[in-house]
C-alpha cells in the first residue's frame, strides 16, 4: 500500500452489515483483494436482526484509501450498510487463548499471571494451562508479552469486533428492513452456524 | 376442473425474459442448459446462433449500446460460460447493461468437478456487476427478475445468472410473483444535497474559462438535451470521451471534439487552461488525465456521477454530485446564468494554431491509401448517419477522429477494457436492435482475426452490415509505441492475414479489395448497395501513426504531434476539409 495524500497509514476498523447470504463473504473479501489491500482480521457473526450478519474488518491503511473503500462496499448489492469506526467513541475487544506449557512453580506464576491481567484460566492439564481474554489488542499483545518468556505453545486469537459506547450510536444495526428470505447468491457455500 | 399452473424451470426463463422486454437472445447450447433451449422453441424468442460465446455477450453488449435496453447473452456451463469472460468484462467497464445467463451442472454435483462443471460465478465474480447462482426451480423466476433490474438501474452493468440444471427440469406449482425489487442494501440512485447543487451552480456561474467534459454517463442517463441547453446558455466549450462521442453532435458550434491521449491536442490545451471543469458522466479514465500531478492545475472541479465510487478515485474535486445526470441537471439548471464568454471561445480559437494543416485530412494522399482518408470517405457517404462500431487500435481511434457522430449512440466501441474482437459481433447485436440502421464496422486487421468466425452467424442470420478492414498489416497500435518507445524494434506486431474479401466470399458475402484512394468511393458504394454484408480489405499504408499522442504518464499539453516537415506539403488538398458545412466556434 502506497500512503494517499492525506496521511498515515493506520488499522482503520470497518463494521458492514450484510445479507446472510451464500457466497456474501467471498464478494467482500474478493473486493479487498482486487482493490489490493490486505486484511488484518476479519470477524463474522449474527447481528442483532434476522438475516442480517455483522462483520468487522481491520485493515491497515490511509484515511483516503479508507473512505474509497467504504464506498467500494457499499456498492456490493448485498451490502445493507459499512462504516469506517477507527473514529468513533468504542469498545474494540478481542478474544485470545494461549497455551502455555508449565509444571510446578511457573505454573502458580502463570496463574497468577492471570489474575493480575483479568485473563481466566479455561483449562488446567497435567503439563499445561489455557489462558483466556477478552480485551482491546493492545491489551492482548502485552498480555502474550509477559506469557512468552513461559512458553506459549499455542495461541488463537479472533480478531477484533467493536461496538460504539453510548445509546445513540452510529452503529445501530439496520434492522428495520425485513430481513432477507432470498437464498441465493454466489460461489462458497461455507458451512457453519450461518451462511455468509 | 381446470388445469392447474404447472411449468419447469426452463419455461420460467423464457416467461421472466419475455416478461421483461427480451425478444432475442445471443447464446450457444450445451448439456448443462439444454432444458432451456428446449423449452426456447416454444416462445417468440429469436435465437441467434453465435459462433463463439464472447461473440454472444459482446453482440449483447452492442445491442444494449445501440438500444439502451438489456442485452441477452445464452451459454451452457464450463467452456461456454468462460469463453464468455471477455466480453462480460469488456460490458462492465464501460457500464453496459447485459444479462449472461449460464447452465450449470446439476445442484447435487456441484462441488465435485462434474463433467463441465467451472465455479461460475466465482469466476464472474470481481466482473460482474452482481451475479446469482440459482439452484431451486422457484428461485429462477426472482432471480431473472432482479438481474434484469440490477443490470439496468443506478450505473449499468453485466449481470450473470448461473442455473444448474435440475432447477431447469424441475416442475412448480407456485406462480412467480414478481413486483419491485426488493434489495434493502441496493441504492442505485442516489441523491445530491442541497447545498452541493448550490455550491456548483455558484462556480460554474463564476467560472470565467469553464469546459465541460462530456462522458458516457450523458448517453446512458439520456440527458443529451440537457447538456446542450446547459452549453448553450452558458457557453461552455464541451470536451468529449472517446464513449461521449455522439452525447452531443459533432457538428454542434460549442463541441470541440475528443479529449485525452489522442484527442485534439487544443481540446487538451483548452482542458489545461481552464478555470473549471464540468464532468458530466465520465470517470477521468487514464487515458483522459494523462499525468494526474500536472491535470488541469488551475480548474475548480464538478464531478456528475451517479456511481460515488467515481468521485476522487483519479481526480480530486471541489463539488460532487452524486446522482442520474438527468436528475442532478434538472435542479442545476433553472440557476445556471446565461453568459457570453466570448473572450474563452476566442481563444480556444488560438490555441489551433497550426493544426488544421497538420491535419492528415488536409494533405494530399501522394498516391497512398491513408486509413484517416478511408474513414473520412466512410463518414462523407454515409452522411455521418450510420451506426459504427470499432474494434481496438490505430484504426479505433482514427474512427474518433474523422468519423463525426451527429447521434447519440451511434458509435460503439470497447473503451475501458480496449478488447479486441469486439467490432464485429458488436455490429451485429447492433443490427439486431436497430434494424434499419446502417452498420458499418471498422476494425483493424489483427481484432478482426479474433472474431471472424461470427461472418458465419451474419451469413446464417441473412444480416446486412458493411465491414471495413484497415488493414495495414501490423498490429498497428502497438507497433505504434514501439515505433515511439522501443526503438522500432516489431517485436511480435507484423501480422499475416487471409485474403479478407476471399474469405468473406466464401461465407456467401461480399468482398472486395481496395488498395487506393480512387477505388474509395466506388467499393463503399457498392458495399451500402449490396443486400449482403459485404467485407471491404482496405490495404492501407502500413507504417501510418495516430497523431497526436499524449504519451503515457506525460502531461496533457505535452503530445506528440505530426511531424513538422509532414505539414509543409500543400494543405489545399481536392478533398472538401472535414470542417466544411458546420458553423464552427473555432
Ligand atoms: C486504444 C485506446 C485509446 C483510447 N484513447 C482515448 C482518448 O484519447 N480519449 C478518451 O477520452 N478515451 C480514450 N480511450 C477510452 C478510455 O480508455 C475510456 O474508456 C473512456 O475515456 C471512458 O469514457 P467515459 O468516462 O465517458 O465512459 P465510462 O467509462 O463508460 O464511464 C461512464 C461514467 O458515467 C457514469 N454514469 C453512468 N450512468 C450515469 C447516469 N445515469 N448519470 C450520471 N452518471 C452516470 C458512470 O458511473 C461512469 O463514471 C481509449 C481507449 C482505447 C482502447
Ligand atoms: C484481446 C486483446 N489483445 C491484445 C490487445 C493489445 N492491443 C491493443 S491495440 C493492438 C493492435 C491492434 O491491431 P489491429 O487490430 O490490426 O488494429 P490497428 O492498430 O492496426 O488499427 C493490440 C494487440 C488488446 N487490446 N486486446
Ligand atoms: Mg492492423
Amino acid at each position: 500500500m502506497t500512503p494517499g495524500p492525506d496521511g498515515r497509514i493506520r488499522p482503520h476498523i470497518f463494521v458492514v452489515w450484510v445479507e446472510d447470504l451464500p457466497g456474501v463473504l467471498n464478494r467482500v473479501t474478493s473486493l479487498f483483494r482486487r482493490r489490493g489491500f490486505n486484511i488484518e482480521s476479519l470477524s463474522v457473526g449474527p447481528a442483532r436482526a434476522p438475516g442480517v450478519s455483522r462483520m468487522t474488518i481491520v485493515v491497515r491503511t490511509d484515511a483516503t484509501t479508507a473512505r474509497r473503500m467504504l464506498v467500494q462496499l457499499s456498492r456490493l448489492v448485498n451490502v445493507l450498510r459499512a462504516d469506517d469506526i477507527t473514529n468513533e467513541p468504542a469498545i474494540h475487544h478481542e478474544l485470545a487463548m494461549f497455551k502455555i506449557q508449565a509444571t510446578g512453580e511457573e505454573r502458580t506464576q502463570v496463574i497468577q499471571l492471570a489474575g493480575a491481567t483479568g485473563a481466566r484460566l479455561v483449562d488446567i492439564a497435567p503439563e499445561s494451562v489455557v489462558l483466556e481474554a477478552t480485551a482491546s489488542p493492545q491489551k492482548i499483545d502485552g498480555l502474550a508479552e509477559v506469557l512468552r518468556p513461559y512458553g506459549i505453545v499455542e495461541q488463537v486469537r479472533t480478531g477484533l469486533v467493536g461496538m460504539a459506547r453510548g445509546a445513540a450510536s452510529v452503529m445501530t444495526d439496520p434492522d428495520a428492513r425485513k430481513p432477507p428470505k432470498r437464498r441465493r447468491a454466489s460461489s462458497d457455500e461455507s458451512g457453519g452456524s450461518h451462511s455468509v | 376442473m381446470t388445469k392447474r399452473w404447472r411449468r419447469t424451470g426452463a419455461q420460467l426463463i423464457w416467461e421472466t425474459l419475455l416478461g421483461e422486454g427480451v425478444h432475442t437472445v445471443f447464446g450457444y447450447p450445451g448439456g448443462a442448459i439444454l432444458p432451456a433451449y428446449d423449452a426456447m422453441l416454444d416462445y417468440p424468442i429469436r435465437h441467434i446462433l453465435v459462433r463463439h460465446e464472447q461473440g454472444a455477450t459482446h453482440m449483447a453488449d452492442g445491442y444494449s449500446r445501440a438500444s439502451g435496453e438489456v442485452g441477452v447473452a445464452v451459454a451452457t456451463s464450463g467452456p461456454g460460460a468462460t469463453n464468455m469472460v471477455t466480453g462480460i468484462a469488456t460490458a462492465m467497464l464501460d457500464s453496459s447493461p447485459i444479462v449472461c445467463v449460464t447452465g450449470q451442472v446439476g445442484s447435487a454435483l456441484i462441488g465435485t468437478d462434474a463433467f463441465q462443471e467451472t465455479d461460475v460465478t466465482g469466476v464472474t465474480l470481481p466482473i460482474t456487476k452482481h451475479n446469482y447462482l440459482v439452484t431451486e426451480v422457484d428461485e429462477i423466476a426472482p432471480a431473472l427478475h432482479e438481474a434484469f433490474y440490477v443490470a439496468r438501474s443506478g450505473r449499468p452493468g453485466p449481470v450473470l445468472v448461473d442455473i444448474t440444471k435440475d432447477a431447469q427440469q424441475a416442475f412448480t406449482q407456485r406462480r412467480p410473483r414478481l413486483g419491485k425489487v426488493d434489495l434493502p442494501g441496493y441504492r442505485p440512485e442516489p441523491r445530491p444535497p442541497e447545498s452541493e447543487l448550490q455550491s456548483a451552480a455558484e462556480l460554474i456561474n463564476r467560472a470565467e474559462r469553464p469546459v465541460i467534459l462530456a462522458g458516457h454517463g450523458i448517453l446512458i442517463s439520456g440527458a443529451m438535451g440537457q447538456v446542450r441547453e446547459l452549453a448553450e446558455r452558458a457557453r461552455i466549450p464541451i470536451a468529449m470521451t472517446l464513449l461521449g462521442i455522439g452525447a452531443i453532435p459533432a457538428n454542434h458550434s460549442l463541441n470541440m471534439g475528443m479529449m485525452g491521449m489522442h484527442g485534439e491536442s487544443w481540446v487538451n490545451q483548452a482542458i489545461q487552461e481552464a478555470d473549471l471543469l464540468l464532468a458530466l458522466g465520465m470517470r477521468f479514465d487514464d487515458r483522459v488525465t494523462g499525468s494526474l500531478k500536472t491535470y488541469a492545475p488551475n480548474a475548480a472541479k464538478i464531478h456528475i456521477d451517479i456511481d460515488p465510487a467515481e468521485f476522487n478515485k483519479n481526480v480530486r474535486v471541489d463539488v460532487a454530485l452524486a446522482g442520474d445526470l438527468s436528475a442532478v441537471l434538472a435542479h442545476l439548471l433553472p440557476v445556471i446564468e446565461a453568459r457570453d464568454r466570448s473572450e474563452w471561445l476566442g481563444s480556444i480559437r488560438g490555441f489551433k494554431g497550426d493544426t488544421a494543416v497538420r491535419d492528415i485530412q488536409n494533405l494530399p494522399d501522394m498516391g497512398k491509401l491513408y486509413a484517416a482518408h478511408v474513414i473520412h470517405d466512410i463518414w462523407r457517404m454515409t452522411g455521418g448517419r450510420a451506426i459504427v462500431t470499432t474494434d481496438v487500435g490505430q484504426h479505433q481511434m482514427w474512427e474518433a477522429q474523422y468519423y463525426r457522430h451527429n447521434e447519440p449512440r451511434s458509435l460503439i466501441t470497447s473503451g475501458g477494457l480496449g478488447t479486441m474482437g469486439f467490432a464485429l459481433p458488436a455490429a451485429v447485436g447492433a443490427k439486431v436492435a436497430r434494424p434499419d440502421d446502417e452498420v458499418w464496422v471498422i476494425a483493424g486487421d489483427g481484432g478482426f482475426q479474433m472474431t471472424m468466425c461470427e461472418l458465419a452467424t451474419i451469413a446464417q442470420e441473412r444480416l446486412k452490415l458493411n465491414v471495413a478492414i484497415i488493414n495495414n498489416g501490423y498490429l498497428g497500435m502497438v507497433r505504434q509505441w514501439q515505433e515511439f518507445f522501443y526503438d522500432r524494434r516489431y517485436a511480435g506486431t507484423p501480422i499475416l492475414s487471409p485474403d479478407f474479401a476471399a474469405l468473406a466470399r466464401s461465407f456467401g458475402l461480399g468482398g472486395e479489395v481496395v488498395k487506393t484512394r480512387q477505388e474509395v468511393e466506388g467499393a463503399v458504394e457498392r458495399a451500402r448497395a449490396d443486400e449482403r454484408t459485404v467485407v471491404l480489405d482496405f490495404q492501407v499504408e502500413k507504417e501510418d501513426t495516430v497523431y497526436p499522442m499524449v504519451p503515457t504518464g506525460a502531461r496533457l499539453q505535452d503530445m506528440i504531434r505530426r511531424p513538422g516537415q509532414e505539414a509543409d506539403g500543400d494543405p489545399e488538398s481536392e478533398e472538401e476539409p472535414v470542417a466544411a458545412g458546420r458553423t464552427v466556434e473555432w
